[in-house]
């Protein structure tokens, strides 16, 4: 393989989404044998940029070349066509279709499942994959479905794959069983892209690495020549120290005692197991665990919102007194006098309403104050525009949709609505996915002011140094079951890495 | 490969947020272009030159006092429908069933009439009317609306089914009342007595439908936009998780939304039995059910732009059965022209969200 | 003793124009269009029908096979137009589906009756209908042998578009389950942006089974005149059955070969009013009309609270798909 000529060439591409700009005058190479990590935060335009290559979006500007040929990518067929296939971080499968169905989706020719079946088996012997091919999706695990995802860009005879933050749903057994996949790959030929913005995996997998930030290319390089503080600074922008401050709990007391809480989702499939702990007034308690290992369900259960098949959860007042809030539904809590705010994972799907405007969702909270028919829309306004003031929420203004926010501020309105109930539990789930640095850190400081207001904080987080700096303690979950708590001082990293993917982690270790 | 090269002649990318001014502005050229298309189509049909066209569409609605006074009547009645309806559609709940609770509403006010008509004093009649219309059309709703929050049953079809129910309900108690038997109708009930008919207000019968539908109107603007029952049903509409994030009681708001759609249905009915038809046929709805989804949502679900909306389209269908009569067409001429604006307008929707963009001009043939 | 006899073959011809529209808008639905125009698109492509034989007529109809192909094309034509209508709004211009849809159903049952009306006017008839005898005898003529055992009555006593009618769901099962176009196509209604990602056109897919759905259901309208009235065309005639042919595709859960069966147990529903005795209670007949809605109701209520994965209706069904959404 010539490794000089790049299999893929792109030039100033640029991408708008109204008057956001996604990809401003973009150059990137990829060459055959060779991994390509795409680094850069969220929202920095990666997956844009991909989505361009793989014809799910056209670019406003600029070219794009396939082995030294212009090329037009108007579809995803025209992308297959030149031998590029994607498999996104939203998988794009059909639910109620076989694997070999959505295998062969989109191909021409006559419907032949059994051959299809066949050559299915052999991809998957050659690289060591397992798929059922008459297996539907829906019965599928996460790792399985990517599985499916991979088979079907190599059925298509792909040369150029591109993966879009492949291990954000993975365990590290099977991530690394996906990065051993990968670099067979490459030794094959393949010109391999993967988006993350993971440094360890960058170092662990890339043989290059480029850089993208707020949507414009900063620089590539030998994944060898570089460093993880290096790729940091250039990611940021700025030379950036993850420092993130704990100040040591003050008079904690147990508020929220959790005890044999077992849930079921509505197939059936256990999500908590049996999970006992409790969460201190005036204490960050971190949930540490790999992606849908029942964070999810825990926060929702405690927040009224999750039918739970057994077990209890206390709401523990100052004095002593004990409330049950299982079985109770959010305005029953409220209206027991707990004040319990939760900033949940879905942000506009749940935790705001996108096509309100910014006084509209504070509303949510305190729409039913007063006695009358009517609303009162003036003190939500006002909370409104205290918000934007203080957590510098950039806007146009309160009456905007928001909707039409970044994600950062997003998160901060939430925030902002969430702790203005001056609330005595904070529950908050992936609270600073999707933001850039500067706005995680306005969420951390949030977050320890309220803790140091003494109140009781659950943080569910995906980001293991984050968590090892801000918790106090961190409940460790695995397959819907606590597998240990340990304080967030001096815990080690690969302790808790390992307590993720094997209950009560490796004890002999 | 010479295809490969070209980019593609049209991309469509999504707009920003457009000010009020211009999205109404692009909303009013597609009904100018479409009362254009329209004139153009009725005079290849008829040959008549499009002026006379257009003065007889005039003249369909302000011709005459008269046909000024039927307007309103049926600009109210309408609207009174497309307000009911609201709710539910904000609350993305589509209840095509306005046909169905009208005529429960208008047989429940029929069967006042006819079974207590000079029985009990008026006042007391038409008190009864009333309620027994709006508990009428609040039933019809119900059924599909306790399925639908239970079950999450598909409400369009339920509440379509429902409105077939209701006609051969109808039409069962058109035969059991008919007048005189084997005549196939009721006729007008009590035309001797005039019991439990609504009162005249002023120069009209149709003047207090009108002044009832517009107390509606405003009472529904405020409902929707500053009651908490309002901000519910929005919360519901926009997301069903959210407003169970918050402790908004999701299948409580949607039954008591169609309860309420349901009960203004029945109030209609009754408006056009008791009040102006004082009759009962399977067709008195004139399929307003329907219109009404339409004048909905045209007007944003909003009630003011509703009044607009519903005088748009009924202005049309007079206008087109005015020109069937002047140049001998049938009185489906209406529902063509009603068709065209409306196409025109669903279409000028997409303008609104989206921008098209056209392949550069300097585009190299390699 | 009740007649099955007589019944069965009446059933089938009430459910025949409902089999067409059920047929037609499963394909429909299962590009993701839920199309609430079929009750118009299948007046016009029952006027569209009535137009061409009334003109072959005029002309006298001296060729048997003309006189069928000509209302037949027109039909295909009429309804045609309006599917690329309702495709072009809802997919090309991504409108609301629920209002293009009863727009198009305001519009189609406005132009059967207007032209219906005008040929009215123009027949001179004493009747306010339209006669299309000599065109009606050939779409009605029996299949089969005339003989009067009860086997040819049951199978063989029917025009051939109620053959075709079976044909054409079957066709559509097939095509459905086991070949590539179909399931490109339920990709595309359970999923459009997978099925793009996987390189299937979705709009292509969406305007050629939406199409191809409303000249299905445009082709109900011509049997239901041609063949179930004998060519009598008269204002509002085909009634509602095109809404009762959209609740058949919830009774059928999206299955054609279903649909045969089940169109025809709707057929038997509809016209059960005439077989069942009530002496000389009209009023009882109208409560009998009530009940092939009643069934659906009941349908869709029992299919909703089975929350089977693969009975429920296509996921993106009603949702407009544009590719840049984010």
């Amino acid at each position: 393989m010539d490794n000089k000529t790049p299999a893929v060439k792109m030039r100033n591409i640029t991408k708008r989404f109204g008057p956001v700009v996604a990809n401003d005058k973009v150059w990137l190479d990829i060459y055959r044998g060779e991994i390509l990590a795409l680094l850069g935060e969220n929202g920095s335009g990666k997956t844009t940029l991909m989505n361009m290559l793989s014809g799910i979006y056209f670019p406003d500007e600029g070219t794009i070349s396939i082995d030294g040929k212009d090329v037009v990518i108007r579809s995803p067929k025209d992308a297959f066509d030149l031998g590029i296939g994607m498999i996104h971080q939203h998988f794009k499968l059909v639910d109620v279709l076989t694997a070999a169905e959505n295998i062969v989706l989109g191909l021409p020719g006559k419907l032949d499942l059994k051959t299809a079946s066949k050559k299915i088996r052999e991809i998957c012997d050659a690289y060591g994959f397992e798929v059922d091919p008459d297996q539907k999706i829906y019965d599928m695990s996460v790792s399985q479905k990517q599985t499916v995802e991979i088979v079907k860009v190599l059925y298509r005879g792909a040369d150029i794959l591109i993966l879009d933050e492949p291990t954000a749903v993975l365990t590290p057994q099977e991530t690394d069983k996906l990065f051993a996949v990968l670099r067979n790959m490459r030794n094959d030929g393949k010109a391999i892209v993967i988006i993350t913005h993971k440094m360890h995996e960058v170092e662990a997998l890339s043989d290059r690495v480029a850089i993208l930030r707020h949507g414009q290319f900063i620089g590539d390089m030998p994944t060898a020549r570089t460093n993880a503080q290096e790729m940091t600074n250039m990611m940021v922008g700025h030379a950036v120290t993850l420092n993130i401050d704990r100040p040591e709990p003050v008079n904690p007391k147990p508020r929220i005692e959790v005890k044999g809480l077992t849930v079921r989702n509505i197939e059936g499939i256990v999500k908590l197991d049996d999970v006992s702990f409790t969460a201190n007034s005036g204490e960050i308690l971190g949930i540490a665990g790999i992606s849908g290992c029942g964070q999810k369900e825990l926060l929702e259960a405690i927040a009224g919102l999750q039918p739970v098949e057994s077990g209890s959860i206390s709401y523990i007042e100052d004095d002593g007194r004990r409330e049950e809030l299982l079985g109770k539904d959010p305005l029953a809590i409220a209206e027991m006098g707990v004040a319990l705010s939760f900033v949940p994972e879905d942000r506009l799907g749940m935790g705001l309403v996108g096509n309100m405007d910014l006084s509209d969702n504070m509303m949510l909270r305190s729409f039913r104050r007063g006695h009358g028919l009517f609303t009162d829309r003036r003190s939500p306004k006002k909370l409104a525009e205290t918000v934007v003031q203080e957590l510098e929420v950039s806007t146009p203004s309160v009456s905007t949709p928001v909707r039409r926010l970044s994600g950062g501020n997003v998160q901060k309105v939430l925030v902002g609505r969430e702790i203005a109930n001056a609330p005595t539990v904070l529950l908050t789930a992936y609270a600073v996915r999707g933001l850039d640095i500067n706005s995680s850190y306005t969420i951390y400081d949030l977050i320890n002011r309220q803790k140091a207001a003494g109140v009781a904080v659950i943080y569910v987080g995906e980001d293991l140094d984050v968590l090892l700096e801000l918790a106090d303690r961190i409940l460790v979950l695995c397959g819907g079951k606590v597998s240990g708590i340990v304080p967030g001082r001096g815990a080690k990293k690969r302790e808790v890495g390992m307590m993720m993917t094997k209950l009560g982690g490796a004890k002999d270790e | 490969m010479n295809k490969r090269t070209r980019e593609p002649l049209i991309h469509i990318t999504k707009r920003g947020e457009l000010r009020w001014y211009q999205a109404w502005a692009i909303r009013g050229g597609a009904i100018l272009l479409a009362l254009i298309f329209a004139g153009v189509i009725t005079t290849l049909l008829t040959g008549e030159n499009p002026v006379r066209v257009y003065a007889a569409i005039w003249k369909g609605s302000f011709g005459s006092t008269r046909k000024l006074w039927v307007l309103g009547q049926n600009i109210a009645i309408l609207l009174c429908v497309a307000l009911a309806v609201t709710p539910a559609f904000r609350m993305r709940c589509w209840n095509l069933g306005g046909d169905g609770q009208m005529l429960a509403g208008g047989l429940a006010t029929a069967a006042c009439m006819i079974l207590l008509g000079d029985k009990i004093p008026n006042a007391l009649l038409i008190c009864l009317m009333i309620v027994t219309s709006i508990i009428a059309g609040a039933i019809w709703a119900f059924i599909p609306a306790f399925f639908k929050a239970r079950f999450n049953t598909n409400e369009t079809l339920f509440t379509l089914m429902m409105n077939y129910i209701a006609i051969q309900l109808v039409a069962y108690f058109i035969v059991v009342w008919e007048v005189p038997k084997g005549a196939g109708q009721i006729g007008i009930i009590n035309q001797s007595t005039n019991a439990g008919w609504l009162p005249q207000i002023g120069p009209s019968k149709y003047l207090l439908n009108m002044i009832v539908v517009a107390l509606l109107t405003v009472a529904m603007y405020l409902y929707l936009n500053y009651s908490k029952h309002g901000y519910e049903i929005a919360v519901v509409g926009e997301s069903e998780r959210t407003a169970r994030y918050v402790g908004i009681k999701v299948d409580r708001v949607i039954i008591r939304t169609m309860l309420l759609s349901g009960a203004i249905c029945g109030l209609a009915g009754m408006l056009l039995v008791g009040g102006t038809d004082h009759t009962l046929t399977t067709t008195i709805t004139g399929s307003r059910g329907f219109t009404a989804v339409m004048v909905s949502w045209l007007g944003k679900f909003n009630p003011v732009w509703m009044i607009f909306t519903s005088f748009l389209l009924v202005f049309l269908g007079k206008g087109g059965s005015e020109i069937a009569t002047n140049f001998g067409l049938s009185s489906s001429f209406g529902d063509i022209l009603t068709g065209i604006i409306l196409f025109f307008i669903i279409g000028s929707e997409f303008f609104i969200t989206y921008r098209i963009n056209f392949r550069k001009a300097a585009e190299k043939e390699d | 003793m009740f007649d099955f006899i007589s019944f069965i073959p009446r059933a089938i011809m009430q459910g025949t124009p409902l089999l067409f529209g059920s047929t037609g808008e499963t394909l429909t639905e299962k590009s993701g269009n839920l199309n609430l125009g079929i009750p118009g698109i299948m007046y016009v492509g029952a006027i569209s029908g009535v137009v061409g034989a009334f003109y072959y007529e005029q002309a006298g109809a001296p060729s048997p096979f003309l006189a069928v192909l000509i209302p037949m094309l027109c039909s295909i034509v009429g309804s045609l137009l309006m599917g690329l209508l309702y495709c072009f709004l809802t997919v090309t211009l991504r409108a609301n589906q629920n209002v293009t849809g009863l727009a198009l159903t305001t519009f189609g049952v406005g132009v059967g009756n207007f032209f219906g009306g005008s040929l009215i006017k123009l027949s001179g008839l004493p009747v306010p209908a339209i006669v299309l005898a000599k065109t009606s005898s050939y779409f009605s003529a029996s299949v089969g042998s005339s003989s009067d055992n009860w086997f040819s009555k049951l199978f063989l006593s029917y025009g051939f578009l109620a053959y075709l009618a079976v044909i054409i769901a079957l066709v559509a099962s097939f095509i459905l389950k086991r070949t590539r176009t179909g399931l490109h196509l339920r990709a595309v209604g359970e999923s459009p942006n997978t099925a793009d990602a996987a390189g299937v056109n979705v709009a292509r897919y969406k305007y050629v089974a939406t199409c191809t759905g409303s000249m299905i259901a445009g082709l109900g309208g011509l049997y239901y005149i041609m063949d179930y009235t004998k060519g009598v065309w008269s204002s509002d005639a085909f009634g509602d059955r095109g809404w009762l042919a959209i609740a058949l595709v919830i009774f059928t859960v999206w299955r054609p070969n279903v649909g045969v069966l089940a169109s025809f147990l709707f057929g038997g529903l509809y016209i059960l009013h005439m077989y069942i005795p009530s002496g000389m209670n009209l009023a009882v007949k109208e409560l009998y009309k009530m009940l092939p809605y009643v069934v659906t109701t009941i349908v869709l209520v029992i299919t909703s609270m089975r929350n089977k994965r693969e009975n429920q209706p296509p996921a993106s069904l009603g949702l407009p798909y544009f590719r840049e959404e984010r």
